[in-house]
């Protein structure tokens, strides 16, 4: 048997933080991962999120009506966003824009002063469990404590109780379920289609086919579009069969249009595609391409909405957040699944994709070079 | 000669990666059915020249034309018309030998495609393994399958950079011979290398060191051209007196070759002098010797300045 030797040991161990050192992306991984992961868990994520947008709908505005609004904002979780229409309030719900949609009736305040009945309805985006539940309780204790007839010297004290008619939108009995499954799609989607390209080009560099490709008289668009494509078809493959589970094991409602569905898909899958292949001209190795790809899906996963409630988090985090693709593929995915949406309706999430696109694409042609020069 | 009748005629040209220039004034001219040798030593430039010639890279100066296309703007061309084997075997290992010929026959628009690809086979003599990988190929296989490649498409001209590398004398005979028929029938090639015998069976050759090209011609005329005059020095312990040899006034170069030491000089008078007056008081013996292609590259490498040590 051989001695164990320290001055043995000693040079793997130098020449391991020498290469180490040369190998800029991995030590930018390990310093940049933990930062990234501290500032997106610290500061960015919420699980119990406040400031979430709230449209109201006031025929006449009164005292009571001030009041109940300015209590709402007051409570810290709900930011009102202004007197909104019925139909206005109706299509900024379908779209994600707000949370929630608090209506009051037409006859509030003279009723309110009578004394008879009244109820206040609130509408929820229940899409996500997660994001709303908080503000439902608070809007209940809210509501009891305002206007409690019981409470002497109350301005506002009702003759007669007002009810709070809380309606959870698109999922009433808060399942989960129908909110990941459909974000799994574009999880799975973000992770396969940019690894996969990414993995693809990169691996002809690091193999030396690369340059036997580039003797051909192939162009880069034929060696761009031709790479895709097959990715764009196992992407597909990937999505029928999550749509499957979720029709058939995840029970998930499916209200909207199939053809929408796989039609934003395909948006989704190209932008993907096209940063995966960016990432591989821009990578020197395979290696370089998986640790992108890994700095691109971290904050995807959560800065989306898939993990966290997307309205939960600060201002700046919904601004970084609002670059990634997933983040607009998610309302689209829900918005056609569970809320029946329809292309108009869609459309304020399907142009960042396509921008998005196309700025990757014109940064991938640049650095794509047909020469190897 | 006229010009046009050259299927690579070059001038000057230049490529610069970052402020290194790699290649620095390249003038080449090859006749039809001409077999040039490209000698060099690493990094003299020789893989970044054939690059620039088969439209890999755009040069950084200088003008020519190539198969009569212009080597600045007209690199899809003279890609459909040259077939480039690269250094690194560099074709799918993950492809069996006929998926590969099937796709460098598709990117070439080959006609007939599998006509070309049975008939590549059997020149092979890979039928009966058509469906074997290539990367699980040996090295002499490889090698021939990548020239069956290259010449799918039927290419005027073959760019093979140092297509031997790595290869049994057995094989690297056997594609000698295949590049003799080639030329035969008219396509010209050149090939770099570092073998001297390869060298000499090619017809014309260029030196090139530092990027920059010293010598061009036939191997005889580069040897005459050089003035060399060599001598070979044997004896008892002659291996040992290696650097007392090169501290003689006219000793420009001495080399090992088993037990002799070839002695090389411009100065053949003062050579001859020096070199009896040494071989009699170590008791050696010295034959006059021909200076050999190698001697002439190693005393024109050590006349070349490297750039990059001034």
């Amino acid at each position: 048997m051989t001695r164990i030797s320290l001055s043995r040991w000693l040079g793997i161990l130098i020449k391991e933080f020498i290469q180490l050192r040369r190998d800029r992306l991995t030590f930018g991984m390990i310093v940049g991962i933990p930062i990234l992961q501290l500032v997106l868990f610290g500061f960015a994520i919420n699980s119990d999120p406040k400031h979430l947008p709230t449209a109201v709908v006031i025929a006449e505005p009164g005292p009571a009506a001030r009041a109940f609004v300015a209590a709402m904002q007051n409570s810290g979780y709900f930011d009102v966003l202004g007197r909104v229409s019925e139909d206005q309030a109706a299509r900024a719900l379908a779209r994600g824009e707000v949370q929630f949609v608090v209506s009051f009736p037409p006859d509030f305040q003279r009723d309110l002063v009578r004394g008879r009945p009244v109820a206040i309805a609130v509408e929820a985006d229940a899409t996500d469990p997660q994001a709303t539940g908080g503000a439902v309780a608070v809007l209940n204790h809210l509501g009891a404590e305002l206007f409690a007839p019981d409470l002497p010297g109350r301005r506002l004290a009702a003759m007669a109780p007002v009810e709070l008619r809380v309606l959870r939108r698109y999922n009433p009995e808060g399942i989960t379920a129908y909110n990941i499954v459909p974000g799994l799609l574009g999880v799975i989607l973000t992770l396969t289609m940019v690894l996969m390209t990414g993995l693809a080009m990169t691996r002809e560099r690091e193999r030396g086919t690369f340059e036997n490709l580039m003797a051909t008289p192939a162009t880069p668009f034929e060696v761009i579009t031709g790479k895709l494509v097959p990715y764009v078809l196992i992407g597909l493959v990937q999505v029928t069969l999550v749509l499957i589970a979720a029709r058939w094991i995840f029970h998930v409602p499916m209200l909207g249009s199939i053809a929408l569905l796989y039609g934003v898909v395909l948006i989704f899958i190209v932008a993907n595609l096209v940063l995966g292949i960016t990432f591989s001209s821009i990578a020197r190795n395979q290696l370089q391409a998986m640790q992108m790809t890994f700095f691109f899906f971290l904050p995807s996963m959560l800065l989306s909405g898939f993990m966290f409630p997307f309205r939960g988090m600060p201002e700046w985090a919904q601004a970084v957040g609002s670059l990634l693709p997933l983040t607009h593929f998610l309302v689209l995915v829900r918005g056609i699944l569970l809320k029946a949406s329809g292309t108009v309706l869609l459309w304020p999430s399907i142009w960042p994709i396509l921008l998005f696109t196309c700025v990757v694409l014109a940064v991938g042609l640049r650095t794509f070079r047909r020469t190897l020069d | 000669m006229n010009r046009s009748e050259n299927v690579i005629d070059v001038h000057g040209l230049q490529k610069r990666f970052g402020d290194k220039t790699v290649v620095d004034g390249l003038s080449l001219q090859l006749r039809e059915g001409e077999i040039h040798g490209f000698l060099g030593p690493n990094g003299s430039g020789k893989t970044t020249s054939i690059r620039m010639l088969c439209g890999l890279l755009t040069p950084d100066g200088g003008s020519g034309r190539c198969l009569g296309h212009d080597v600045l703007r007209e690199s899809a061309a003279i890609k459909r018309e040259v077939g480039y084997m690269t250094q690194r075997f560099s074709l799918w290992d993950d492809l069996s030998i006929e998926e590969n010929l099937h796709f460098v026959g598709r990117m070439f628009g080959v006609v007939g495609r599998r006509q070309r690809v049975e008939r590549a086979l059997e020149g092979l003599g890979l039928g009966g393994r058509r469906r074997q990988l290539a990367g699980t190929l040996s090295g002499g296989w490889k090698q021939r399958l990548a020239l069956a490649s290259c010449l799918m498409h039927e290419p005027r001209l073959l760019l093979l950079d140092e297509p031997t590398a790595g290869v049994d004398p057995k094989a690297r005979r056997d594609f000698w011979e295949e590049i003799h028929r080639l030329s035969a029938a008219g396509i010209t090639v050149l090939v770099s290398t570092h073998y001297m015998d390869e060298a000499e069976r090619c017809h014309r050759l260029s030196y090139l060191a530092y990027g920059r090209l010293l010598a061009t011609g036939r191997g005889a005329e580069i040897v005459a051209a050089q003035g060399l005059s060599t001598w070979a020095v044997s004896g008892d312990g002659v291996e040992r007196l290696s650097e007392a040899l090169r501290q003689l006034p006219a000793v420009e170069q001495v080399a090992s070759f088993g037990t002799q030491l070839h002695v090389s000089g411009r100065d053949a008078t003062r050579l001859q002098a020096e070199l009896a007056r040494f071989v009699a008081a170590h008791g050696l013996r010295m034959d006059a010797a021909r200076p050999s292609l190698e001697d002439v590259f190693m005393h024109l490498m050590q006349g070349a300045r490297d750039p990059l040590e001034r």
